[in-house]
């Protein structure tokens, strides 16, 4: 296409319907970005209040809210939620909003499938939500869904089933849409190894979901015609195997865990330069470490499972393996102390995020070594130490990181600058009250507590009530976190953001002016070494 | 448990509060850590999870140690000027191998402990464990003996939703059944664990290990408790409905304890047998 028509084309564009049929119709990765975005955080909202529910009832020992199987779908449906709907499109919609705008493109490669990709997830999130008012209840045999237990689902079961297929679609389309716009997209002169962490993990992220997500859509499918159509895949009493369940779906299961955790590498990798005022340190190294943790990703899953009664070989190897990966994230995580090391720093909200970040996913990281030790592991397995490390890496990993970029990125976004003042509030009311929430939760679990029970004997009852604590006062430090972006984005207040935005920020997202144009490059920038983050690697 | 006398919660809250703030011995009986347990396995296990966690504390106190340093020294408000070195080959070998030394320091003692726990030879009893939705079944395959275990009445009205009885009047509320598992001490039990209906995992912390029962499958695990006693534990894998209301209680007893106890048990099995009266659900296991 010449150079003419693309621009006839893109003037064309500009004049995008108004009201709901922008929004139903839009092929704009900005578009789209935010429609992740805003879903994302209403997702955030919903799994939260679940959680609170949790909460609520292990507040005190005894039952006061909830029957045990209500509480069992709210655990159930806490974790997909959070998993799939706010987890999981965050990462999507930071990838359409700054993927083309880092590497210098004018959109995604594929602009329709961009927007059915999104469009799939409140159909899917509708149908999951949907079967809380069904017969029988929501899904109540946890996230990980084994059978047999999860085949005694009610009317719930076939909605659980395809709302988990149609997540998967919508992952695997936005992932194909990653790689295509990264590989085929670049400015000229944007070499693989000038691309800034965040795109880097991401591909590495879309490569896992294109190799996982299919596994869980097997595991799924074969749940679906044991229940429905007599096949026998899981049911001992048939001939199959219920463990086989478990290995199929950790296999998409610990990739998973990686999906939800290397774009957070990536937003981590951005935001400290930026506010140490110097390059990242081990460019090159954060790119391999990133690689070697999705390979060791795939031959570590039966961690999951240690206590399934696998043989001593297969416990030594997967015992190995797992510990394997505190090498490549330990790289990770002393690199990010070494571009601090001597830097300038300053700590506006992102950068506050940013190492906070790194310090407690260092503490779930740790709880993870632990658990990768089996002898250790037959104690720890299926109790709150458990619940404690998947939320240290996954809330104070994941989510964190979120809050970080959303910080970092609102600027360049909307063209003004947030309410500093109150996102150190949320910050600080974050940090604190999410670890009274979880850092109990270990004693919790070394001191004999089992996961997913409604109920606990009352030696178990100060830790409970000091974690609801905590639990509440971090759900209502959120609502700040919803007020800030609400007053940037509808009351459109706040000092306006130069193209900049930040003193140390570098990377092609800052030379287009702040609110970015509706269409990000129309024409290929030229690529300057010194205005990049990681121009100067390849030297 | 000395502050769950207390019936006010709030003024528990501003105790615990207080307490927080005091480290190591105040806390001792909140159950902060992982127990010894009562079997030369458990006590290998605690060992090792001391080692680990040490290993974790140390490198937590360098790096958290380093970032906190780098946050107050190299402030831009402090007058520091940032470096612009952003590479260096040797010092990224060198994280890469130290930390491969200390996980090797770990590998050893924790394959060592494994291998200790997956060796089931040389029993000197085997006790079949199966999980149903939602008690145990115990079989004594040595001596006949087979008993179901569910949870105990006063846990169970209880814990029924707003059933207003306080958790806290109820002895070892969630954790008591009508019937215990009775082991002796000193012996080498070997437990085969697996269930009639969904996924189970049977685990009393003591013993230093759970083990999933799984419908199909029949799991290998031993235990060789040292102390007699009364030793806990529940259901670790989500089973249903009621999978926080189907505990373990063990009771280890002297040999001679252990004989009277068995004695007494088949001449009440041999009773039931005379009166026709086996519960159809034991009958259904044989």
């Amino acid at each position: 296409m010449s150079e003419a028509a693309t621009h006839h084309e893109h003037d064309h564009h500009d004049h995008h319907p108004s009201g709901i049929t922008r929004w139903l119709t839009t092929t704009n990765h900005k578009d789209i970005g935010s429609m992740y975005l805003i879903f994302s955080l209403i997702m955030f909202f919903i799994g939260g209040s679940m959680a609170m529910v949790i909460r609520a009832e292990l507040f005190q020992p005894g039952l006061q809210f909830v029957d045990p199987q209500f509480f069992n779908s709210m655990t159930t449906m806490h974790a997909l939620v959070m998993i799939f709907g706010a987890v999981m499109p965050a990462w999507t919609g930071f990838a359409n909003w700054m993927i083309p705008m880092m590497i210098g493109a004018p959109d995604m490669a594929l602009p329709r499938l961009n927007n059915w990709s999104f469009w799939i997830l409140p159909f899917a999130f509708t149908l999951l939500l949907s079967t809380v008012f069904m017969p029988g209840g929501g899904p109540a045999g946890g996230w990980t869904m084994y059978p047999p237990l999860v085949l005694q689902t009610g009317q719930a079961f076939p909605f659980l089933i395809f709302a988990v297929h149609f997540m998967g679609a919508s992952s695997i389309a936005g992932a194909i849409n990653i790689i295509a716009t990264v590989f085929n997209m670049r400015a000229p002169g944007m070499t693989l190894m000038k691309l800034p962490l965040f795109v880097w993990t991401w591909i590495i992220t879309a490569f896992l979901l294109i190799a996982s997500i299919p596994v869980l859509a097997g595991a799924v499918t074969m749940l679906l015609t044991d229940k429905f159509f007599g096949t026998a895949f899981f049911s001992a009493a048939g001939g199959g195997d219920p463990v086989m369940f478990q290995h199929i779906f950790w296999f998409f299961g610990h990739p998973e865990v990686y999906i939800l955790i290397l774009p957070a590498f990536g937003i981590v990798s951005a935001i400290i330069p930026t506010f140490a005022r110097k390059p990242l340190f081990g460019y090159a190294s954060m790119v391999y470490a990133s690689a070697a943790i999705a390979f060791l990703s795939f031959i570590v899953w039966a961690h999951h499972m240690f206590t399934v009664g696998m043989p001593l070989g297969g416990l030594i190897f997967f015992m190995y393996a797992t510990m394997l990966i505190a090498i490549p994230t330990g790289v990770k995580v002393f690199n990010w102390v070494a571009t601090m090391w001597r830097g300038s720093m300053t700590f506006e909200t992102p950068m506050l995020f940013a190492v906070g970040f790194v310090i407690l996913f260092t503490i779930g990281g740790f709880s993870g070594l632990m658990l990768a030790i089996v002898p250790a592991d037959f104690q720890y397995h299926d109790t709150y130490f458990v619940v404690a490390h998947f939320h240290y890496v996954l809330v104070t990993g994941a989510i964190f990181s979120i809050m970080a970029a959303v910080y970092y990125w609102l600027p360049k976004w909307t063209g003004r600058m947030y309410n500093e003042t109150l996102g150190k509030v949320h910050f600080w009311l974050s940090t604190i009250t999410v670890n009274i929430l979880f850092f109990p939760q270990h004693f919790l679990g070394l001191a004999g507590m089992p996961r997913r029970i409604p109920d606990y004997n009352v030696a178990f009852a100060d830790f409970n009530m000091i974690s609801s604590i905590g639990g509440f006062a971090f759900g209502i430090s959120q609502l700040l976190f919803a007020w800030i972006i609400i007053d940037v984005c509808f009351f459109k207040r706040g000092q306006k953001a130069s193209a900049g935005v930040w003193e140390g920020a570098r990377g092609l997202e800052w030379t287009l002016p702040s609110p970015a144009p509706y269409h990000s490059f129309s024409t290929p920038p030229k690529i300057d070494d010194k205005m990049l983050a990681h121009g100067d690697v390849t030297h | 448990m000395t502050f769950s006398k207390q019936k006010n919660p709030w003024r528990k809250i501003a105790l615990m509060s207080a307490i927080l703030g005091l480290p190591g011995a105040a806390m001792a009986d909140w159950g902060l850590n992982l127990t010894k347990g009562v079997t030369p396995y458990s006590n290998t296990v605690y060992d090792l999870h001391m080692l680990i966690l040490g290993v974790c504390v140390v490198v937590g106190i360098v790096v958290f140690g380093l970032i906190f340093y780098s946050v107050i020294a190299f402030r831009k408000s402090a007058g520091a000027k940032a470096a612009q070195w952003h590479e260096s080959t040797k010092v990224e070998i060198l994280w890469t191998l130290v930390p491969f030394l200390i996980l090797i320091g770990m590998a050893v003692p924790a394959t060592h402990a494994l291998i200790m726990m997956e060796n089931v030879s040389n029993a000197d009893m085997t006790i079949k464990v199966t999980g149903y939705q939602w008690k145990w079944h115990y079989q004594y395959l040595d001596d006949g003996i087979n008993f179901f275990s569910t949870l105990e009445s006063g846990s169970n009205m209880a814990r029924q939703l707003k059933s207003g009885v306080d958790p806290k009047t109820v002895p070892n509320y969630l954790l008591e059944v009508d019937n215990h598992l009775v082991v002796p001490v000193g012996k080498k039990i070997r437990f085969l664990t697996t269930a009639g209906d969904v996924i189970h995992a049977w685990w009393v912390p003591a013993l230093g290990w759970k083990r999933d029962a799984i419908p199909g499958y029949i799991n290998e695990s031993w235990a060789e408790i040292q102390t007699p006693g009364t030793y806990r534990g529940q259901c670790a894998e989500l089973c249903g409905k009621d999978h926080g209301f189907m505990p373990i209680v063990v009771d280890a007893l002297s040999a001679e304890d252990y004989a009277a106890w068995v004695t007494k048990m088949k001449a009440a099995t041999q009773h039931a047998d005379a009166g026709a009266a086996v519960p159809a659900a034991a009958v259904a296991q044989q």
